[in-house]
């Protein structure tokens, strides 16, 4: 039996013209991303990758102080440093002090342990009339730190120039003097605890958002067309209107004379004077974020109940199913892709929010990202937020990839 | 939702206490966009409903704030309410031609490692903005295009292009590409095809996806908050703002503004919708 290979027109055998052109339509696909792809990846995942480099960045201060880094190589740490290290300190700080350029070191060493910042203002002042010798005496004369080797163990331990220490702060541990990492003072240590409410808050307006959108998009998936197009609106509007409009009008329900107070003191429930506080603690935060995100749940779950025949409930009742257990056999297993669908976008949103409980969430009621924002903007600490940053981000992108598994990507619809 | 007859009481029962809860949970989600509509015709500067608009008073209700709104003196409304345009128009420009065109190419079934590139092209939308905010502020200061337009817009567009690619995508998988196929074998090449055919037929998706992308852009706080300088200020920012020091009336007259707008766009957005399933041939009922 021979086989005759079937030719093209163009002369070359079939599979390989066919080839050929799968692999042109291939090329066409791809130009056509290229273009958001890499716009994506410069002003997008670029930064973002930046972002990580500076969390761990610690050259700022290696290129300030070089000599002293040296010298500091040898020095075992147990007393007071020797001549030869004030010496090399002198020879790093001096230039800085003289170009009025040292206001960086300030305020990276006062990271490393609080008491620098006034110390080296003081000695910025002195230094640049110290005489030429005895290093080590004229320090100690400007300023006490100088006499404390806590101070000297301080810039020792900051002299790699990587560094992960930002992390280890993230929750609430640091590196001791023997460079062993251990909790930070009780005071100090606030971020597991911020890390653990903005799980439990993210959690809570998820299982919130499930119980309250579940009847209606199943009213909504049920309802004939003409109606449900109306409540639809209900869903949608809230949707696409303004977050800070939303957030306002909340701080307007919430507020001690508002509408929800007033009511609570009509139907008798508070008397005028014990009104209950709803705004500026986690209540406003948990109501608000549940309302707002509430239409990311509604949505996908409608449009998994909408392709579900009404035959299926009605041939579980005529099986002898009572409406409760059919529902439980029969209707609920087939929402869950719905139900994942919207508890994993819900938590994403929620773990990540900030405009809502910057301004309806008081001390008690701030999040993560309230801090990431803090040190943005306000303390300056721009490592310390990057690192916050990527362990934040590096949560949201494991319940990303879980979704992508369990879900799709390709599934996710907008209204 | 009558019930028939024979429905016995306790499921009669069950069934209007349910409806009840539907009822409530449509009211948590639309009440507090209309509370604040009546306040701002308040002719008091509070912001809570006085005894005089409960009895409906017309006295107790005036234009005041709108009037404050427009022609205050000190006012910031009139900058932010250009830049927010402004910004919001080139963003959606932006995202809407790269998304469009990239949602083509992701819709092609020769399109390899389909999967990974929409996770990349949606992850903008799934990443929190305080982090993208943080990311592209330094990103934007080391190119020196903080506190420009330029930098906010070319924010915006990677924060709407997520949306664009959603919708667009969602359209093309209804698509017939046949109508390609023939107007392919009439002699049209691929560009004349897609202006011709494909675009007026996926016309819907891609408006409502610049629909979208206008949205996140007009609404967007986080990353603006962290890149603008005086200058570029927009409606968002100074509702953060005014939210933040002292509520003023003004915000809610502002806001009560955006509710009118978020309605006529999400009415656009539902007739587009219901266009492109008639087109598609989806029937819903």
């Amino acid at each position: 039996m021979s086989t005759k290979i079937i030719l093209s027109s163009d002369g070359l055998p079939l599979e390989k013209s066919l080839k050929k052109a799968e692999r042109k339509n291939k090329i066409r696909a791809l130009l056509l991303v290229a273009p958001l792809f890499f716009f994506i990846l410069i002003i997008f995942v670029f930064p973002l990758v930046d972002m990580l480099f500076k969390s761990v960045d610690n050259r700022m201060i290696t290129e300030m102080l070089p000599n002293t880094f040296t010298a500091l190589e040898k020095w075992d740490g147990k007393e007071l440093p020797g001549e030869d290290v004030y010496e090399a300190f002198y020879n790093d700080f001096y230039p800085l002090a003289k170009d009025k350029k040292s206001g960086k070191l300030f305020q990276r060493l006062n990271y490393e342990k609080s008491g620098f910042s006034s110390g080296l203002k003081k000695t910025n002042k002195l230094i640049l009339n110290f005489e030429k010798e005895n290093y080590k005496e004229q320090f100690i004369n400007a300023h006490e730190i100088w006499n404390n080797q806590d101070y000297w163990l301080a810039i020792k331990n900051s002299s790699s120039k990587w560094s992960y220490s930002k992390y280890l702060k993230g929750i609430d541990l640091e590196l001791d003097q023997q460079k062993k990492i251990v909790q930070v003072e009780e005071e100090k240590s606030i971020h597991v605890l911020l890390w653990l409410r903005t799980l439990k808050v993210a959690f809570w307006v998820t299982v919130c958002c499930f119980f309250l959108s579940y009847p209606i998009a199943y009213l909504l998936a049920t309802l004939p067309m003409k109606y449900s197009n109306i409540l639809m609106i209900c869903v949608l509007l809230p949707f696409w209107t303004s977050l800070l409009v939303r957030t306002s009008s909340w701080m307007i329900m919430l507020q001690q004379e508002g509408p929800i107070n007033n009511t609570l003191v009509w139907l008798g429930l508070f008397t005028n004077e014990n009104k209950p506080e709803l705004m500026h603690n986690m209540v406003g935060t948990f109501v608000t974020m549940s309302q707002i995100l509430l239409p990311f749940m509604v949505l996908p779950l409608y449009s998994v109940m909408k392709n579900i025949p009404s035959s299926l409930m009605k041939a579980g009742k005529s099986l002898g199913g009572t409406p409760f257990m059919s529902f439980m056999k029969i209707y609920f297993p087939l929402t869950i892709p719905g139900i994942g669908a919207g508890c994993l976008l819900v938590f994403i949103l929620a773990i990540g929010y900030y405009i809502t409980p910057a301004l309806v969430g008081g001390a008690s009621g701030t999040l993560i990202s309230n801090v990431i924002a803090y040190h943005m903007k306000y303390s300056l600490d721009w490592a310390f937020a990057s690192a916050l940053g990527t362990m934040l981000l590096v949560g949201v992108l494991t319940i990303y990839w879980i979704y992508h598994k369990l879900v799709g990507i390709d599934n996710i619809r907008l209204g | 939702m009558a019930l028939p007859n024979y429905t016995p009481l306790h499921y009669r029962i069950w069934h209007y206490s349910y409806l009840v809860i539907c009822g409530l949970v449509f009211l948590f989600l639309i009440a507090p966009l209309f509370v604040i509509i009546p306040l701002s015709f308040n002719a008091e500067p509070f912001l809570h409903f006085s005894e005089k608009m409960l009895r409906l008073d017309p006295e107790a209700f005036s234009l005041r704030w709108y009037k404050e709104m427009i022609f205050g003196t000190k006012n910031p409304w009139g900058l932010a309410t250009k830049n927010s345009f402004i910004i919001a128009i080139f963003a959606t420009i932006g995202s809407t031609i790269l998304g469009t065109v990239a949602a083509v190419g992701l819709s092609s079934r020769y399109m390899p490692y389909k999967a990974a590139f929409m996770a990349l092209l949606i992850s903008p939308m799934i990443v929190p903005l305080i982090i993208s905010g943080t990311a592209i502020f330094f990103f934007m200061a080391k190119v020196g295009l903080a506190a420009t337009h330029t930098g906010i817009v070319l924010s915006h567009i990677i924060l709407g292009t997520p949306f664009v690619v959603i919708t667009v995508t969602a359209t093309l998988s209804g698509f017939d590409h046949s109508v390609t196929k023939a107007a392919a074998s009439l002699g049209s090449n691929p560009i004349n095809t897609f202006m011709k055919i494909t675009l007026p037929l996926i016309m819907p998706g891609v408006i409502s996806g610049a629909l979208f992308a206008f949205v996140t852009s007009f609404d967007e706080v986080v990353v603006v908050l962290f890149l603008a300088g005086l200058e570029n200020t927009t409606i968002p920012i100074q509702m953060w703002v005014g939210l933040r020091e002292q509520i003023s009336p003004v915000i809610l007259s502002v806001a009560t503004c955006l509710i009118i707008l978020s309605t006529l766009i999400l009415l656009t957005a539902e007739l587009l919708r219901r266009r492109s399933e008639r087109l598609r041939g989806i029937n819903r009922n």
